[in-house]
């Protein structure tokens, strides 16, 4: 009865879209993720839907096989896909509802099998399936960015498809590994890194194929590239779904890896400082995912140490993050995307004021803000204190404090810079409405879903990979936290008439960052120029070099590849047949 | 009637050819070839599954026993080919309904089936007898057949592709009989079997060392082994669409398989690879092969000429399998055999959808063609994954397997060697799906659809097996790895 993959329903859902009427299509968004969502908690501890549909056993000739190695799971469950299935079930009904005023059907379509696909990685009980549904989600993910059908998302849509295809690749060759050396394609068990050893290629494949959806460096780009060029209910879903179910199979296939400290950190203050560079609105949130991300990944690292229970603290942060996340930062896209739909703008410079004609998007987004500065008594305090406590437990002085330094840096890009630009500073002379009232609807929802989890995270710790004893609401992790945003939040307005003058295309907040940080732009920028020139030229030098001769060797005018005359073969074999029968004769 | 199998497989569409020259009805041909053709590959499946069964068959022709009767011999392994080029018969002949209708004059549709029927015969007929110089009837007669069949390709090119590869099949046609007449004259005899107990005592002799040869190379020609491949690409390039469909999907595996009757049943493994270094021999050719032809591939700007260089390199890693001289290698070769034979046959049905449509295959005219035919592109993309070896597609078990038995034999150069190769395969087919997808359509081009059903429903048959097989392994594997095993088990 459990048997039916969860992602299925929405796969399903989002293959009949297109051929219902109006009423049909509206209950299929509104009702396969509730069905789905229900279903999620049908499925109890274990494996519920074994097919024996692939026989690897002929890779192995003579190789003693445990029996059913080969099964792909297609559901099993456990408290971690149940957390996931969770969130992506509800964030697909909030994305639907809010999508509704959508006029391309294909857009909604692409989305839910996008959305049934991160569900069934979620579900997925062997490294095959993962792979199938990873597949069908930068499918549907590239399908959602095209439909936006404007000149820039189809270019946007080629880059992340290439990407992700690279990824995809990346990731085949590793699983490729990962069958040969264990003889199975169990996925879930223990730590990758700990099954292959860290000098077999398959443990450094997977990690790259999965981070590379994470949105870690050297590939963050694709994101804040591709992102802001859908259309605006389009980004609401890809926010959610690529980079939370990297998360997911980081947190299953690779907890406790230390690298991943290090480039949670990078994606922290990448994220950073591009979004306090940046003037699209939408483009500073697409920033901010990758450095959200980067909690959750460096929270994933942080589960390496001796003690069981700081590794669960941490594992259970990243895990509650990237639930938290999905909604806070949906909300934030939703606000973002309602003025974008209303106003048909997205660039900070163009927008303002708007708060006095939309006071719902306004608040709602604000609300989001707050979230993501994990501000008290919103859904964000309560999951990101988890990773920074778990650095701080066990007294890794230096990621404690880079983790404090860069919430203030997320109030300041994301918590202060997005609703003030917005919805605040100058009147623009905007005056649009609020959105329609299913916009509304899924605004509101989300936004009290980040309250209700604030203020009463029970709940959501419930639910989690382990069981929690961590207290967020202490006198001392309070105050901290006020203390860190109410600085930032001063260093913001008393510097703003600074910035009001200095307010061109790019960047704002203050003058030590922006100096800073445009500092550390040039320097990456320059460098990676040079690099770039050094290394393409002499790799373009040699490939131009390297055709030219193959050119001559192959090319339509060489030898080998010309029409020969036909007395030239007839020498050719006479010469081969003699020079066999003097060699077999002499 | 079950145990007239064996004649009724090679009688069926050698009496519906002259059949066919007296009807001359289009329609009507086109009806008979495809009934006998369905009818070949029903009769080959049974015969096959008799033979893994039970044992060998075989068929005494007019009740004259063996060594001077003639007779058919079904074992494991030519049951197999059996299966392949009955099974590409039968995906062939629907297609070519609306295929011949548009590339051929009227008049000529007629004698086509006639043409193809004859050459079907031919090709059943050269891999179910059991007596040598049978072989080199029906060897001609499905030469001649496929002559005329490649001349009659639209393009003027095609008469010269035709021409030339006459002069060629016909010096290897003579090989092959010379080689045969040698055996003859030391022997007496003409059945392979007794050939094969006659060969043992006369393993010193240099008649049968010349005999080899000749038999060797002018099937090697027939095979289109590296540097005998010239006449391969323009006959495939300039045919009408069926015929390269079929031609490429059974004409080569056929010669190989005579080829392996040779050398492992009648001269015996000893006297091939341990009388002589037919290995390494082997083995230098199909790297040059696999190597220069995928790059030459690369460079081409007609998609069936690329695909026909494709082919070539494809025989390259056939004969690198049977180059090892292990039962695994042996397995690898017959599996490609066989996945080779889908997967070029999908690539070339795909190919005459466009041409159907476009009228060419020239890279630059099938530019944005994947958004006009999107079901006939993406059976193009999924053969062409299979043709580079990526899983779960057929071509990957076979690739898979080619890299065992070379590590198995411990030359791992020649395992990276075939992994290096087939990204070579990715560029090439990478170029006809830049083409397809990513480029504009030319300007004068106007609106097309997709390739009719009658076509395009065969051409998913094709690219459903290369993913069945993909995934779904243990048949073909089995099969191959009996084949492989009874031929070394002969000898050994």
């Amino acid at each position: 009865m459990n048997s039916l993959p969860p992602g299925l329903i929405l796969i399903a859902a989002g293959l009949l879209l297109p051929f219902g009427g109006p009423r049909l299509r509206q209950g299929l968004i509104l009702g396969a993720p509730l069905l789905a969502l229900w279903w999620v908690w049908q499925i109890p501890d274990g494996v519920h839907l074994k097919l024996h549909l692939l026989d690897l056993a002929w890779m192995f000739p003579g190789a003693d096989l445990k029996p059913g190695a080969f099964d792909l799971e297609l559901v099993r469950g456990d408290r971690l896909a149940r957390l996931f299935g969770t969130v992506f079930a509800v964030m697909a009904f909030a994305g639907g509802l809010f999508a509704l005023p959508q006029k391309r059907t294909t857009e909604l379509s692409a989305a839910y099998c996008y959305a049934g696909a991160a569900l069934g990685v979620a579900f997925a009980g062997d490294i095959i399936s993962v792979f199938i549904f990873w597949e069908i989600m930068a499918i549907g993910s590239t399908l959602v960015i095209w439909s936006a059908a404007t000149k820039g998302a189809r270019a946007a849509g080629l880059r992340y498809a290439a990407i992700h295809l690279l990824g995809g690749v990346i990731l085949m060759a590793g699983i490729a590994d990962y069958i040969v050396a264990t003889q199975s394609i169990a996925f879930g068990g223990d730590a990758i890194q700990n099954i292959l050893g860290f000098d077999r290629p398959g443990t450094w494949l997977i990690l790259i194929g999965f981070l590379i959806n994470a949105g870690a460096p050297p590939f963050s780009a694709w994101l804040p590239d591709a992102y802001p060029e859908t259309s605006w209910s389009g980004m609401v879903f890809l926010s959610a779904f690529t980079t939370k179910t990297a998360v997911f199979v980081l947190i299953r296939g690779f907890p406790g890896m230390e690298l991943l400290i290090w480039v949670g950190l990078y994606m922290i203050f990448y994220g950073i400082i591009y979004a306090l560079l940046e003037n699209d609105m939408r483009r500073i949130l697409a920033y901010s995912i990758v450095n959200q991300v980067g909690f959750m990944v460096c929270g994933i690292g942080l589960a390496g140490s001796a003690d069981p229970e700081f590794n669960r603290l941490a594992l259970n942060g990243a895990a509650s993050h990237a639930f938290t996340h999905i909604i806070y930062k949906a909300l934030l896209l939703m606000s973002a995307g309602s003025v974008l739909y209303m106003t048909g703008k997205r660039k900070c410079t163009d927008l303002g004021g708007l708060f006095r004609t939309m006071p719902l998007t306004m608040i709602c987004g604000t609300i989001g803000a707050l979230s993501i500065s994990s501000f008290p008594f919103t859904s964000g305090f309560i999951s990101k204190s988890m990773i920074s406590s778990s650095a701080a437990e066990q007294h890794m002085l230096w990621v404690w404090l880079a983790l404090m330094a860069a919430s203030a840096g997320v109030f300041l890009h994301a918590g202060i810079k997005f609703p003030w630009f917005v919805f605040f500073q100058k009147d623009s002379g905007l005056r649009p409405p609020e959105p329609p009232r299913t916009m509304r609807g899924a605004m509101v929802l989300f936004a009290f879903l980040c309250i209700f989890l604030g203020v009463w995270p029970d709940p959501l710790y419930a639910i989690l990979p382990y069981p929690v004893s961590y207290v967020p609401y202490t006198a001392e992790h309070v105050v901290t936290m006020f203390q860190l945003l109410l600085f930032s939040g001063l260093a913001f307005f008393l510097l703003l008439p600074l910035m009001k003058r200095t307010l061109t295309i790019s960047l704002d907040v203050d003058w030590f960052y922006r100096k800073f940080g445009t500092a550390v732009a040039r320097e990456f920028g320059l460098q990676g120029e040079k690099l770039q020139i050094g290394v393409f030229g002499l790799v373009g030098r040699f490939l131009e070099r390297g055709h030219s001769r193959m050119l001559r060797v192959a090319g339509p005018q060489s030898r080998m590849a010309r029409t020969w005359q036909t007395a030239g073969m007839v020498g050719l074999i006479l010469i081969l047949m003699a020079v066999y029968l003097v060699l077999a004769l002499a | 009637m079950g145990e007239h199998l064996p004649i009724l497989q090679v009688i069926l569409p050698l009496i519906a050819a002259p059949v066919c020259l007296l009807v001359r009805h289009a329609a009507t041909c086109w009806l008979i070839a495809t009934l006998v053709s369905w009818f070949c590959l029903a009769i080959a499946i049974l015969l096959l599954l008799q033979v893994l069964d039970g044992g060998a068959i075989r068929y005494q022709l007019g009740n004259w026993v063996a060594p001077w009767g003639i007779e058919y011999v079904v074992d494991r392994l030519n049951g197999f080919i059996l299966v392949i080029v009955a099974a590409i018969g039968a995906v062939v002949a629907p297609y070519a309904l609306r295929s011949v209708e548009s590339e051929l004059p009227e008049r000529q549709i007629g004698l086509f089936y006639v043409m193809y029927l004859l050459c079907l015969a031919g090709l059943l007929g050269i891999t179910i007898t059991g007596d040598a110089f049978n072989v080199f009837v029906f060897l001609e007669i499905s030469s001649l057949s496929s002559y005329a069949l490649i001349s009659m390709g639209r393009h003027r090119k095609a008469l010269h592709a035709a021409y030339q590869y006459l002069v060629m099949g016909t010096i290897g046609a003579t090989f092959f009989l010379i080689g045969v007449g040698l055996l003859y004259m030391m022997t007496g005899t003409l059945n392979m079997a007794d050939l094969a107990e006659q060969l043992k005592p006369l393993a010193g002799s240099r008649i049968v060392h010349a005999a080899f040869g000749f038999i060797v190379v002018g099937m090697g020609l027939k095979l289109a082994v590296f540097p005998l491949h010239l006449w391969l690409p323009n006959a495939y390039a300039h045919a009408p669409s069926a015929v390269s469909v079929f031609l490429a999907g059974t004409a080569t595996k056929v010669s190989l398989y005579v080829v392996l009757r040779f050398i492992f049943t009648v001269f015996g493994f000893e006297f091939s690879f341990v009388g002589q270094p037919l290995g390494p021999a082997l083995l230098v050719l199909a790297v040059a092969g696999i190597v220069v032809c995928s790059l030459v591939a690369i460079y081409q700007d007609n998609v069936k000429r690329l695909l026909a260089w494709s082919s070539v390199a494809q025989i390259g890693y056939m004969l690198l399998g049977l180059s090892f001289a292990t039962t695994l290698g042996l397995q690898a070769g017959l599996l490609h055999i066989f996945n080779h034979a889908i997967i070029k046959a999908g690539l070339f049905l795909a190919m005459g959808c466009v041409f159907l449509r476009l009228g060419s295959c020239r890279l630059d005219a099938i530019a944005g063609v994947g958004r006009q035919m999107p079901w006939t592109m993406m059976g193009f993309l999924l053969c062409g994954l299979s043709l580079i070896g990526v899983p779960p597609t057929a071509g990957f078990v076979s690739k898979w397997y080619l890299v065992l038995a070379a590590l198995e034999k411990g030359w791992w150069p020649v395992a990276a060697l075939i992994v290096l190769t087939s990204l070579l395969a990715v560029v090439y087919v990478w170029k006809v799906v830049e083409a397809a997808w990513f480029r504009d359509p030319p300007g004068t081009a106007g609106r097309i659809g997709e390739a009719p059903l009658v076509m395009l429903v065969p051409l998913w048959i094709a690219v459903g097996a290369n993913l069945w097989f993909g995934l779904e392994t243990s048949g073909n594997v089995d099969v191959a790895k009996a084949a492989a095993a009874a031929l070394m088990g002969a000898v050994q």
